[in-house]
C-alpha cells in the first residue's frame, strides 16, 4: 500500500492506495471525482486527461503514488466560481460534444494546447495536437471549431491584459 | 418558430453537466455495499469445456463469489435470443443456436463468457478471474463466413447444419436473370464490406442490485433502450418479473447500435447480485469491448447490374454471405435482410431486383446493427457498382445516376419499400456545386504537377429510418412493435416535463425535444425537462436506434402535446369566457384571437390543478400521454462527394474535400443535425480508410483488439466537412422529419472509395484503403 497526498482542484487530499492504483482510479474511486473517464487500456483515447503541475497528462498512464506531492486540476476544477472556462463555453456554443464521454479529456487537452500556443492556433495544428484524444461522435469538426474559437478568445484576452 | 422553437440553432441544455465533468455514466454509480465483477472469458475461438475448477480463485483475497453457467441454468436463467424471425426461402425458420449467458459445454469465440468473479475490488476480481482453471479441449475454428459454408468446415452449433442460419431471398430471380441475358451491358463485381467494431467511447457496463427485503432488482446499464432490456430480461431470460425489475440507462457515452442489445453481462450481474448478496458492478475494459461488443457489417457479395443500350438500369442481382459471428445477437437477423436488401433499389428505377442472403455462424464476436445497419452495406454495393458501370460505359458518373433517378413519388420499388418523397436531383446538384465538380480536372492537373494523384468520387444514398409500422414489421418477423411513447406533464406552476421512451446517448434530446414544447406553447426550453432512460419513470418505450427518435419519438410527443393543448385551450376559454376555437397559445400566454384578452400559461396550469374553476365535468390536472405508431418508414437521401489526393510513393490518402448534401425533411435543430452528419461521415471515412477488424484465421484470435491495433479516426485523419441540407418534408409523420443519425455513415464509404479508385486508376481496392492497400493496388494496376 502507498500513502499519497496531493492538491486536487486546490484542495489538499490524502489516501492510502494499493501500489498499482493509477491516478485516474484514485481520482474516480477514492475521491469520487468521476468527471475524469477511462475509455481504453492503452493510453490512446485521452478521456482521462488531467493537468498535473500545469501540464496535461493521461491519468491512466501514471500511478497515484507518482502523482503524490503534485498539484492536479481535473475537469471539475476548471470552471472558476460557477463561470464556465472559455474552452468549456466554446465546446457548448460550437456543439463540440455529443455523448460527452470524451469531453472532459478533450477539454483538458485543449486548455493545455491553447496554453502552449499563446500566439494562437490554426486548424492543422489543432488537428495534429489532438492525436492523443479520440472522439467517436463528432467527427472532430466542431471540436476543432470550438478550440479555435476559445484560442482566439483567450489570446485576445491575454493581449488585452498585457 | 420562436428563438427556441422548431428550426432554431439552440445550444444544448445538457452540455453544462458534460463540460463540467458532472455527467453520470454507469461506471460513476455507487451503491452502498457495491462490489466489483470480472468475467472469465474463453481464450479459444472454439473449444469444449471439460472442467472448471474455481477452488484457487475462491481462496484469493477479497473474493466473494465465483459463479458459472451450470448454477445460472439451475436457477432458470434463459438463453439469449434473436428477436426477429427470418424464414429461409424453403419456408423453414432460421436455425438459431443456443446462447447461454455463461457457457457450460462449448465456447464459440474468443471472449465468450464462462464465469463471473465478484470481489471487494476490481483488481482482486481480475486477479481471481485469472486463477479460475478451465480445462479446454480445443476444436478447429473458422472466422470467415465464406469458409464457414464450405464442406468440412468446423460445425459451430448443432442447430445450424453447415453453419447456415438462413438462406433467404427477396425479389424475382427469373425476371432478373432474363433482364441480364438481354442486357446491352452487365457490370459484375465482388464486393466486401469490412467488419467494424462500433467503439462507443464509453465501454459497456452493468450494475446489478438485488434488494432482498423488497425482492426487487435494479439494473444500471449502458443501454440505448432500457425498456426493451427490461422486457427481454423478464419475458425471455427469466431474470425477474417486469414489476420486480427496474432498468436505468443514465448518461450513456455513445452507442451506434452496439448498446441496443441485451448482453450476457447485465443478466449475469443481476443474477450474481442475488446469488452473492451484494450489488455487483462490471465495467468492460477496452479490449473486452473489442472482443464482446456486437460488431458490424462483414458481408461478401457477388453483384451484377444490367443496362440497356440507352444506359438505363434493367436489373440488379445480388448474392450476399453475411457473417453473424458465434451467436445470433438480438436484432442480427433483420440487418442483412429487411434493413439491407429492401434498400437495394437505391435512388434508381431498377425494374428487376433479386437478392439472396445467406447468414452464417463463425467463431467470431456476434454481429448486429452498427450505425446504418444494412443500409451502408446496400449503399456501398450499389454506389460502387454504379460508379464502376459509369467507368465501363464511358459515361460521367453523375450523368449515369441522373438518367436512372426515381423522379416521381410515391415510388414502389421491387423490394418492398414505398418511397414517399424525395428530390435526388436537388442533392446531387447541390453537392456538385459545393464541391466545384466542374473545376475538378484543373485541380487534378495541379496535383499531378506536385506528384499527387487526385481523384473525385460520389455516392447517392437512400436509407429507411423511423422503423416502422408495428404491424408491418410484425408481419416480417419482428418480435416487438416499433412505436414510441410520450407523456407531457404540465406542472401546477406551468413548467413542463416530457417523458419519452426514446433514449439520448449523444443525440441531444434534452434540447430538441424541449424545442418542440417551446414551439408549441412559446415557453423557454429552460422550463421544460426531458425525462428518459428509467423504467420506473417512463412506463414503456422502444428506445433509440435506426434514426427513429425524431420521426417516431418526437411524433409521439406531438400527439401528447396536441392533447395537452386541447385541454389547456378549454381551460383558457373557460377562464376568459371565450370560445375554445378562438384561443391561441403563444409566447407563454393563452389569448383570445383578435382581442387583448390574455391569461398567462402558468395560470392555466394552476387552474388545472386548483380545480376551483374548471369547465363543467372536466377532470383536474394537465397531463397527457400518447403512443405513436408510424405509417411508413421515412426515406432520408442525399449525395456525398469526396475528393482525395493519394501519394503514389506511400499509398497514403488525404481527404482534401468532403461535401454532404442531405435531405432529412424538416429539421428541429440544424446545429445538432450537422453534428450528426459530421460524426456519421467520420465513421464512414473510418470504415473506408482505417478500420480493419482482423481475426487470425488459424487461431481465431482478434488481433485488432485495442487502439494500438484498430485504427480509430483521429482529428488529423479528417478534414472539416461541407454540409448542407435540402428539404422534401416527410408526408408520413406530423413533423415532416426523416431522421439524420445514420446518413453520414451510410453515404460516405462509397464516395471515398470511388474517389481513391478514380485517383489511382484501378478499381481493385477493398476497405479499409490503408496506405499499404492503396500502394499495392496502384502497383498492380494499369490506368483505366
Amino acid at each position: 500500500m502507498s500513502k499519497v497526498e496531493m492538491m486536487v482542484n486546490g484542495r489538499k487530499v490524502a489516501g492510502e492506495v494499493e501500489d498499482r492504483t493509477l491516478l485516474v482510479h484514485f481520482l474516480r474511486e477514492n475521491l469520487g471525482m468521476t468527471g475524469t473517464h477511462v475509455g481504453c487500456d492503452t493510453s490512446q483515447c485521452g478521456a482521462c486527461v488531467v493537468h498535473l503541475d500545469g501540464k496535461a497528462v493521461k491519468s491512466c498512464s501514471m500511478l497515484a503514488a507518482q502523482a503524490s506531492g503534485s498539484d492536479v486540476i481535473t475537469i471539475e476544477g476548471l470552471a472558476a466560481g460557477g463561470e464556465l472556462h472559455p474552452v468549456q463555453a466554446a465546446f457548448k456554443e460550437h456543439h463540440g460534444l455529443q455523448c460527452g464521454f470524451c469531453t472532459p479529456g478533450m477539454i483538458m487537452a485543449a486548455v493545455d494546447m491553447i496554453n502552449r500556443h499563446p500566439g494562437g492556433l490554426d486548424e492543422k495544428t489543432v488537428r495534429a495536437e489532438l492525436e492523443g484524444n479520440i472522439c467517436r461522435c463528432t467527427g472532430y469538426h466542431n471540436i476543432v471549431k470550438a478550440i479555435l474559437a476559445a484560442s482566439g478568445q483567450m489570446s485576445a484576452g491575454a493581449a488585452r491584459a498585457a | 418558430m420562436g428563438i427556441e422553437g422548431i428550426g432554431a440553432r439552440v445550444a444544448r441544455k445538457e452540455d453544462r453537466r458534460f463540460v463540467t465533468g458532472a455527467g453520470r455514466y454507469v461506471d460513476d454509480m455507487v451503491v452502498p455495499g457495491m462490489k466489483h465483477a470480472a468475467f472469465v472469458r474463453s481464450p479459444h475461438a472454439h473449444a469444449r469445456i471439460k472442467g472448471i475448477d474455481v477452488t484457487a480463485a475462491q481462496a484469493m483475497p477479497g473474493v466473494i463469489a465465483v459463479l458459472g453457467g451450470r448454477e445460472l441454468q439451475a436457477d432458470g436463467i434463459g438463453n439469449l435470443i434473436c428477436g426477429w424471425m427470418i424464414h429461409s426461402k424453403d419456408g423453414s425458420p432460421m436455425n438459431m443456436g443456443a446462447w447461454s449467458p455463461l457457457a457450460t459445454e462449448t465456447v464459440r469465440y474468443v471472449g465468450d463468457a464462462v464465469a463471473i468473479v465478484v470481489a471487494e475490488t476490481k483488481g482482486q476480481a481480475r486477479d481471481a478471474a485469472e486463477a479460475v482453471e478451465i480445462d479446454y479441449e480445443e476444436l478447429p475454428a473458422v472466422t470467415e463466413a465464406v469458409a464457414a459454408l464450405e464442406a468440412g468446415a468446423p460445425q459451430i452449433h448443432p442447430e445450424a447444419n453447415g453453419n447456415l442460419i438462413y438462406d433467404w431471398e427477396i425479389g424475382e430471380a427469373k425476371a432478373v436473370d432474363e433482364a441480364i441475358s438481354r442486357a446491352a451491358h452487365v457490370t459484375r463485381m465482388r464486393i466486401v464490406n469490412n467488419r467494424l467494431v462500433p467503439n462507443a467511447m464509453e465501454p459497456r457496463a452493468a450494475l446489478g442490485h438485488y434488494d432482498k427485503a423488497e425482492d426487487h432488482y435494479t439494473c444500471w446499464t449502458t443501454s440505448q433502450n432500457p425498456h426493451v432490456a427490461r422486457l427481454v430480461m423478464s419475458a425471455f431470460y427469466n431474470v425477474a418479473p417486469e414489476n420486480k425489475l427496474r432498468v436505468i440507462a443514465p448518461d450513456v457515452g455513445g452507442g451506434f447500435g452496439s448498446k441496443i442489445y441485451i448482453y450476457p453481462e447485465e443478466i449475469v450481474c443481476l443474477w450474481a447480485s442475488k446469488k452473492s448478496g451484494v450489488p455487483v458492478k462490471w465495467v468492460a475494459d477496452r479490449t473486452e469491448s473489442f472482443l464482446t461488443d456486437a460488431h458490424g457489417r462483414d458481408h461478401v457479395s457477388e453483384v451484377q447490374m444490367a443496362f440497356d443500350a440507352d444506359n438505363r438500369m434493367t436489373a440488379l442481382k445480388v448474392d450476399t454471405i453475411a457473417n453473424f459471428g458465434a451467436y445470433m445477437s438480438l436484432f442480427s437477423s433483420a440487418v442483412p435482410t429487411y434493413l439491407y436488401a429492401t434498400l437495394l433499389s437505391g435512388q434508381y428505377v431498377i425494374p428487376a431486383i433479386h437478392a439472396n442472403v445467406r447468414a452464417v455462424y463463425t467463431n467470431t464476436a456476434p454481429v448486429d446493427a452498427y450505425r446504418g445497419a444494412g443500409r451502408p452495406e446496400a449503399t456501398y454495393l450499389l454506389e460502387r457498382i454504379v460508379e464502376t458501370a459509369a467507368r465501363e460505359l464511358g459515361v460521367p458518373p453523375a450523368e449515369l445516376r441522373r438518367k436512372n433517378f426515381i423522379r416521381e413519388f410515391p415510388y414502389q420499388t421491387p423490394v418492398i419499400m414505398n418511397y414517399d418523397a424525395g428530390d435526388y436531383e436537388a442533392s446531387l446538384s447541390a453537392a456538385m456545386e459545393a464541391a466545384d465538380y466542374a473545376g475538378f480536372e484543373k485541380r487534378r492537373d495541379e496535383a499531378k504537377a506536385r506528384g499527387k494523384l487526385r481523384g473525385i468520387g460520389m455516392s447517392c444514398y437512400i436509407e429507411a429510418c423511423g422503423i416502422a409500422p408495428s404491424a408491418a414489421v410484425g408481419s416480417l418477423g419482428a418480435g416487438v412493435g416499433l412505436w414510441e411513447s410520450a407523456e407531457v406533464r404540465v406542472n401546477a406552476a406551468g413548467t413542463i416535463e416530457v417523458l419519452t421512451g426514446s433514449h439520448s446517448h449523444g443525440q441531444g434530446h434534452e434540447t430538441t425535444f424541449a424545442q418542440l414544447v417551446s414551439d408549441r406553447f412559446g415557453v423557454g426550453i429552460d422550463t421544460v425537462n426531458i425525462v428518459h432512460g428509467d423504467t420506473d419513470k417512463v412506463q414503456m418505450g422502444m428506445g433509440t436506434y435506426g434514426s427513429r427518435s425524431g420521426a417516431v419519438g418526437m411524433s409521439a410527443i406531438v400527439k401528447a402535446l396536441d392533447k395537452v393543448e386541447k385541454k389547456a385551450k378549454k381551460i383558457a376559454a373557460h377562464l376568459m369566457e371565450a370560445d375554445e376555437g378562438d384561443i391561441v397559445i403563444e409566447n407563454g400566454e393563452c389569448k383570445v384571437a383578435g382581442t387583448d384578452k390574455t391569461v398567462p400559461w402558468f395560470q392555466v396550469a394552476l387552474a388545472a390543478y386548483t380545480a376551483h374553476n374548471l369547465p363543467e365535468g372536466m377532470e383536474p390536472g394537465l397531463k397527457e400521454g400518447a403512443f405513436y405508431d408510424p405509417s411508413n418508414f421515412t426515406f432520408p437521401a442525399g449525395c456525398y462527394i469526396c475528393e482525395v489526393e493519394v501519394d503514389p510513393d506511400t499509398g497514403k490518402t488525404e481527404i482534401v474535400q468532403f461535401v454532404a448534401a442531405d435531405d432529412f425533411g424538416n429539421i428541429i435543430n440544424p446545429m445538432i443535425v450537422e453534428g450528426q452528419v459530421h460524426g456519421g461521415i467520420a465513421q464512414g471515412v473510418g470504415q473506408a480508410l482505417l478500420e480493419g477488424t482482423r481475426y487470425d484465421p488459424g487461431s481465431g484470435q482478434l488481433v485488432t483488439a485495442s487502439y494500438m491495433d484498430y485504427t480509430m479516426p483521429r482529428a488529423d485523419d479528417l478534414p472539416s466537412f461541407q454540409v448542407s441540407t435540402s428539404n422534401t418534408p416527410c408526408p408520413g409523420n406530423p413533423l415532416g422529419i426523416k431522421g439524420c443519425g445514420e446518413a453520414g455513415a451510410i453515404g460516405s464509404p462509397p464516395a471515398v472509395i470511388n474517389a481513391i479508385t478514380d485517383a489511382i486508376g484501378t478499381n481493385d481496392l477493398t476497405m479499409p484503403a490503408t496506405p499499404q492497400a492503396v500502394w499495392s493496388a496502384l502497383k498492380s494496376a494499369t490506368r483505366h
